[in-house]
């Protein structure tokens, strides 16, 4: 009975890692990989989806099991409607069918031109294949798309950091955008490194993940806050190690709960969340990572001020010291 | 913290049922649900297109053609009233986006640039200024007044035409006897069109492709398209372009004698002597005068037939047609005739309208999405659920009841706001499953965290939910924050997303936060008759009485 009620407290509890002394083995870390997706950017860029790129993808699926991817290519390559990408996708005997933007001609407008090569395409594929899913995005469409999702990352990050600076200090709202940015640029590198497909559920992804993996940095840093209130000689170091530690069970086992179900999504989601749920996946993972060893690194880089008000707010204070503060609180009403 | 009065505590008891309620309708067909006693709510959530199936078109309008228009209207306009106001011309164009009236006589300026510039309209545009005009008339050197429409009287004019035009498609697509098909305005020149289980597009892409203007002219009674090809084209006269079929290139007057949107009705027919498909049309009142009228002047001669700029046919007038009904021939199909008749019938559209964005989505795959959501919803949850039992024992079985209200929670307001579901919805509901448990993780570790520093196990978790509260609204606004920006930068599918994601992000702290401490103010108050043991483990290894503080 006692098992059932209490639970099993796994994590370690009062640990004293040295997380900041080793700061420079994280930091070398982060701008190692930070540069590989930097290079990966600029060298191999990303594989555009429909949504950012223009033409049309068209979902298949076949009647008697498995596509022949091969021999699918093959028929659609004769079409001559240029570059199509065939690929296998799902367990279910599903291909996804990539036709590129068409160049319009005299007669035939964007709308047109893809459509009479969506047209060929359907034509095709043969009586056993059928078509599950079409998306034709124009190229005004796609521009757009492009231009709002980037606006979008940078909007959702200057909202965190205006909320950040107006919960704390200005220096831990840059060292959470740095930690955020981080984040992103790394995920966003894995999806060239991966040579996944990149689209707007991904944006949507990223997005999210921005406003989630500055979660478990707010968690540290509410911790640090509580402490630079309580210890106010304790070194810069000490303090922020402390801090990190005290919080480590907090910040990894959010991860872990948002991680189990964005997992079901990943292994069990369509070729449509499939995608999405990478990103979310990979971000939790690199977002906790960056939460514990680059976003106070930063703050130390930054430099705190010292002289907090006295823990005269609910929240700061030292656990069990301001017990006694608070019940007499409570006497007096 | 540890603390509800009676009335609270009913009151959140009352919002549990209320959600329960409201939620429950989605979980039925529609018809079941019209079966049930007139207190139940019924208010279900939309499925969206992708887990229903069906297509989903992006119109845009051809703006240019809007302003075409409006310049061809004001260049008759600005001839007409210096007509009126005998005011001779030398010559009235278009030039540069803007109508240019060249005098003849230099000293009449100031006398024409008042009679033009009564043709300007205050916009009503109260957001860029008031008195803003749409016209802005000007006067330059040696008799020119250019008129230049403004950019909000332009804008204007779009407004106004997306409404003409969204009007228009919704009865095209009627038409088609599609149910349930959505039309929505999208941003100032766009039109969604969202047709439930349509599958093939091709024919709905026909019927709002074509602008269908149709309209009646003069022919030039003398001078043939050859003749003024090579000589010039008499003002007030163009050449119209002859369609694909047979019909020639015809010199036709500019203004028509009647237009389409004085039809009264058009069918699609037979021609009783060939057999061939036809429209049979009739005309409204002052259009069949009008027809009328021009017929009984010019028997013997012909006149055209002009379709999108296009003309279909060209007949003679034989005798007055006085009744205001007729026919179009012109190598139609059965199909063609049945369209352009539906396209005539539902008026035509101001402007031409382009598909920028195309999604289609099969039966087959929604169901597989909504069955694939599922599946990963109740894997997600169920995984969640045994991970925090595990580490939390019973305090993890009440965040666990609260993360299922708080997805009935969504459910309900959904219902409520007759939002529509997608399938990145779902994702999203999934994924604040995993968020919404968060909140109880940063509460339970704390409490731990007061149990270690030497607090009694009631004011640990007193404390454990005060001091945890600071944080988690930090946390979960900075989410909130980026969801409110994907719904308002975020198109169709990514609004879906935000919509739950948002959503359930306020729902997750008031569970976590009221229902999950509602239920450990019960627990306690139902253990208080036996010495109050600390719901919380410290390591595995001391899981014994002797672990308590």
């Amino acid at each position: 009975m006692t098992f059932l009620f209490k639970g099993v407290d796994f994590f370690p509890h009062g640990t004293r890692w040295k997380i900041i002394e080793r700061r420079y083995i994280f930091i070398g870390l982060s701008w190692a990989l930070a540069m590989l997706s930097a290079v990966l950017l600029m060298t191999r860029g990303l594989n555009y989806g429909v949504d950012f790129k223009g033409g049309s993808l068209i979902e298949v699926q076949s009647k008697t099991g498995a596509v022949d991817i091969a021999d699918l290519r093959s028929r659609l390559d004769k079409l001559g409607i240029g570059e199509v990408q065939v690929q296998a996708a799902g367990t279910g005997g599903e291909a996804l069918i990539r036709v590129a933007q068409q160049t319009p001609t005299k007669e035939l407008n964007d709308e047109k031109v893809q459509a009479a090569a969506n047209d060929k395409v359907k034509g095709a594929l043969g009586e056993n294949i059928e078509v599950r899913r079409i998306e034709v995005v124009g190229p005004t469409v796609s521009n757009e798309l492009k231009r709002t999702g980037v606006i979008a990352v940078v909007a959702s990050m200057l909202g965190i950091l205006l909320y950040v600076w107006f919960r704390f200090e200005w220096q831990f709202a840059v060292a959470a955008i740095l930690a955020l940015s981080h984040d992103v640029f790394i995920t966003v590198g894995m999806f060239s490194l991966l040579w996944y497909e990149f689209d707007l559920s991904v944006v949507a992804a990223i997005l999210t993940l921005a406003g989630y993996s500055i979660n478990d940095t707010v968690v540290v840093f509410d911790r640090i806050r509580e402490n630079l209130r309580r210890y106010k000689r304790m070194p810069l170091i000490e303090l922020l190690n402390l801090s990190i530690n005290e919080t480590l069970s907090r910040t990894v086992l959010t991860s872990v709960t948002t991680a189990l179900a964005v997992l079901a999504l990943y292994i069990f989601g369509t070729a449509v969340i499939h995608g999405f749920s990478f990103a979310m996946l990979f971000g939790i993972v690199i977002g906790t990572y960056s939460s514990i060893f680059v976003a106070a690194p930063f703050l130390l880089l930054f430099g705190v001020k010292r002289e907090w008000t006295p823990a005269g707010s609910k929240q700061a204070a030292k656990p069990g010291d301001a017990g006694k503060a608070r019940r007499e609180n409570v006497a007096t009403k | 913290m540890l603390h509800f009065t009676r009335w609270k505590q009913i009151a959140i008891a009352l919002s549990v049922i209320a959600g329960i309620a409201l939620a429950l309708p989605s979980f039925f067909s529609k018809e079941t649900v019209a079966g049930w006693p007139w207190f139940f709510p019924r208010a279900q959530i939309n499925l969206g297109l992708d887990l229903r199936g069906g297509a989903s078109l992006l119109l845009a309008m051809e703006t240019s053609e809007v302003r075409k228009d409006w310049l061809d209207t004001l260049r008759d306009d600005a001839r007409r009233r210096l007509r009126e106001a005998k005011i001779p011309v030398a010559g009235v164009g278009i030039a540069n986006n803007a109508v240019q009236v060249r005098l003849t006589k230099p000293e009449d300026a100031d006398a024409a640039f008042k009679e033009l510039r009564g043709m300007a309209q205050p916009t009503g545009d109260l957001i860029r200024g008031l008195g803003g005009s749409d016209l802005d008339v000007r006067k330059a050197d040696g008799g020119l007044i250019v008129i230049t429409p403004t950019e909000a009287g332009l804008q204007h004019r779009i407004t106004d035409a997306i409404s003409a035009a969204i009007e228009t498609v919704r009865r095209r697509v009627d038409a088609m006897g599609t149910t349930e098909p959505q039309i929505l305005r999208q941003g100032s020149d766009r039109i969604l069109v969202q047709v439930p289980g349509l599958q093939d597009t091709s024919q709905l892409k026909d019927l709002i492709g074509k602008t269908a203007r149709l309209s009646f002219h003069e022919v030039h009674p003398t001078i043939s398209v050859e003749e003024a090809r090579k000589t010039r084209v008499p003002t007030g006269y163009r050449i119209y372009p002859g369609s694909d079929r047979e019909e020639g290139d015809q010199l036709l007057r500019e203004t028509p004698v009647v237009r389409g949107d004085e039809l009264k009705s058009a069918q699609p027919a037979f021609d009783q002597r060939t057999n061939e498909p036809i429209i049979s049309f009739t005309f409204n009142g002052s259009g069949a005068r009008k027809f009328g009228e021009f017929t009984k002047d010019h028997v013997g001669r012909p006149f055209a037939i002009v379709l999108d700029d296009k003309v279909i046919s060209a007949p003679v007038i034989r005798e007055p047609i006085l009744g205001g009904s007729g026919q179009i021939s012109g190598n139609f199909s059965v199909e063609s005739a049945n369209q352009l008749a539906i396209q005539l019938r539902s008026g035509a559209l101001p402007a031409k309208l382009t598909v920028i964005e195309e999604r289609v989505v099969g039966a087959s795959l929604g169901q597989d999405s909504i069955d694939a959501g599922k599946v990963s919803a109740l894997v997600g949850g169920l995984a969640v659920a045994a991970f925090m039992i595990f580490a939390y024992g019973l305090l993890g079985v009440f965040a666990v009841i609260g993360a299922a209200i708080h997805v009935i929670f969504v459910l309900a307001i959904m219902s409520v706001m007759g939002s529509t579901m997608t399938l990145p919805g779902i994702a999203g509901i999934v994924l604040t499953i995993g968020m919404a448990v968060d909140a109880n993780v940063l509460i339970n570790e704390r409490i731990r965290e007061e149990l270690r520093a030497g607090r009694s196990p009631i004011s640990a978790i007193e404390a454990g939910f005060t001091r945890a509260y600071a944080t988690i609204v930090d946390s979960q606004l900075t989410t909130f924050i980026a969801g409110l920006v994907m719904f308002w930068l975020g198109s169709g599918p990514i609004r879906g997303f935000a919509v739950t994601l948002t959503l359930g992000i306020m729902t997750t702290v008031y569970t976590a936060f009221t229902i999950a401490r509602l239920l450990v103010v019960w627990w306690l108050s139902a253990q208080r008759t036996r010495k109050v043991e600390a719901p919380l483990a410290f390591k595995p290894a001391l899981h014994t009485d002797s672990a308590r503080p």
